[in-house]
């Protein structure tokens, strides 16, 4: 111990303490660099969260999750699901970090066969995730006809009551101060669908389009005539009597519910809601799932490495594992944040 | 740091999914009871998307946003330090890596603030907007007026 001490004052003398051989943090370079690669991307995500809150701050209304998140792959759309989906997702990244807890375990071990099928199932939970997130986007994008620029889900400023097709008001199909409504495509509605469809908290449905309220299943057909019928350019560009069909998007009509309780005489159309919430979106969850793609990546290979006895070799407590495992809890830590704000708040 | 048996690794990432689970589900069920789900009180639901709710319930709401925000910070404290190991790093190494985290709390409360005053004087910006737009315009007559007398001149 005293010539330890005084070996290490020498070297110090000469400028010793640059010199290398001491590990100040008790980790090794690579870990520690691992670290400092996660603080930097910890960084670059805060800043993108940060950017979310400040413009929903500055937005007089924002999308509401449960209205937007609704949807369940194989389940009918009109069938209300609030945020049970992305919940099974994030039940799916929280187990593939507890499978990854035990692929380092195992490697601390030096238990190989271990260590390569608890990473195997790691992969496989990160795959189900992106499968997941590929469902949630396809529904978004095709079905739902949101972009980086278009955000398809408005919320109601004043209660009101829309107009039905004679162009009068239909008291059976009113809405709250609050309440969220989705554009749909002029294709979708003409489609069978109804204008209204995708309406939600508790409004009484629009007669005229009842035929556009079935599933979406084989009937489907059945329907379109139905709605059809009523003249083949129901859905063409321009004005009509219950709603403006512009840029291939029905724009529902619809009258303001004053104070005294009488509907207001101007006629008011609805309009897309604030549209930075598809660009953040898009680019959030986007980013985030390209950690969770380059996370597979690296672990494949590194379980591919690991069977062929690389890392045995190195006798090192397989840290290459331990590494990537700290990559991947840290992707899993970001969901947690981006599942706060997107979906929870 | 100390090396688990199968058993005791085993017991200990059980632990760590439950919990992780259980506070995803109370999570989603307080933000779906916060949205008005869950059957109670639906009329102050709506009001509350668009921040305008201030009925007697409304402390209960700030409560219901504090408490998602807390539940998930402790989610983060555990991944850190439980399957991260942090717990296990020096002193110095926890605080190179977390300390810098404190920078976002002045981030949070400026940029948040500043978002929040757009909306505020949503209305005098568009105003002012309307006379700078109206100021270019008016510039853009003279200018034209001036080249029109100097043809005359010709």
């Amino acid at each position: 111990m005293a010539t330890d001490t005084v070996k290490e004052h020498d070297g110090q003398s000469e400028g010793g303490a640059w010199d290398g051989g001491q590990a100040p943090m008790k980790a090794s370079y690579g870990k520690l660099m691992m670290w400092y690669f996660l603080l930097s991307d910890a960084f670059t995500f805060t800043g993108f969260l940060i950017a979310y809150g400040t413009l929903r701050f500055s937005s007089p209304t924002w999308p509401v999750p449960d209205f937007v998140f609704k949807t369940f792959p194989f389940v009918d759309a009109s069938k209300e699901m609030p945020l049970i989906f992305v919940t099974v997702m994030s039940f799916i990244l929280i187990i593939s970090s507890g499978t990854m807890v035990r692929a380092v375990q195992e490697g601390h071990r030096e238990n190989q066969k271990g260590v390569v099928f608890w990473m195997l199932m790691t992969i496989l939970g990160g795959a189900g995730f992106l499968g997941c997130q590929a469902w949630e986007w396809n529904n978004l994008i095709g079905t739902e006809h949101m972009t980086v620029t278009r955000n398809p889900f408005g919320t109601h400023t004043h209660g009101g009551v829309y107009l039905g097709n004679d162009g009068a008001i239909n008291k059976d199909d009113t809405f709250e101060l609050g309440a969220s409504y989705l554009i749909h495509s002029a294709e979708h509605a003409a489609h069978g669908h109804g204008a209204d469809h995708g309406e939600t908290h508790g409004d009484s449905h629009d007669d005229n389009h009842d035929a556009g309220h079935g599933t979406h299943g084989e009937d489907h057909h059945a329907e379109a005539h139905a709605v059809v019928d009523h003249g083949a350019d129901a859905y063409a560009e321009g004005d009509h009597a219950a709603y403006v069909v512009k840029d291939g998007f029905v724009l529902r009509k619809y009258k303001i519910l004053e104070e005294d309780g009488s509907y207001s005489d101007d006629t008011y159309t609805e309009a897309f809601g604030p549209k930075a919430f598809g660009a953040l979106f898009f680019a959030i969850t986007g980013f985030h799932g390209f950690h969770v793609f380059s996370g597979v990546l690296f672990l494949f290979i590194i379980m591919i490495n690991a069977a062929s006895g690389q890392y045995a070799a190195r006798k090192n407590g397989y840290e290459m594992v331990e590494k990537i495992g700290l990559y991947w809890h840290f992707v899993d830590l970001v969901w947690v944040f981006v599942f706060l704000a997107f979906y929870l708040l | 740091m100390g090396h688990l048996s199968k058993e005791e690794g085993i017991k200990a990432v059980k632990k760590g999914l439950g919990l992780l689970a259980v506070i995803t589900i109370i999570e989603v069920m307080v933000s779906l009871f916060g949205k008005g789900h869950l059957g109670i009180e639906p009329d102050w639901s709506f009001n509350v998307n668009l921040g305008l709710y201030e009925g007697p319930l409304a402390p209960l709401l700030i409560i219901v946003g504090l408490l998602l925000i807390g539940l998930s910070l402790y989610k983060a404290y555990y991944i850190v330090y439980k399957f991260m190991h942090m717990a296990d790093e020096v002193k110095g190494l926890r605080m190179s890596v977390l300390l810098p985290m404190l920078l976002f709390v002045w981030a949070l409360i400026a940029f948040f603030q500043e978002g929040n005053s757009w909306k505020e004087r949503r209305d005098q910006i568009l105003e002012k907007n309307k006379i700078e737009s109206n100021t270019v315009v008016i510039v853009e007559d003279a200018v034209e007026e001036v080249e029109l007398h100097q043809d005359e001149n010709h």
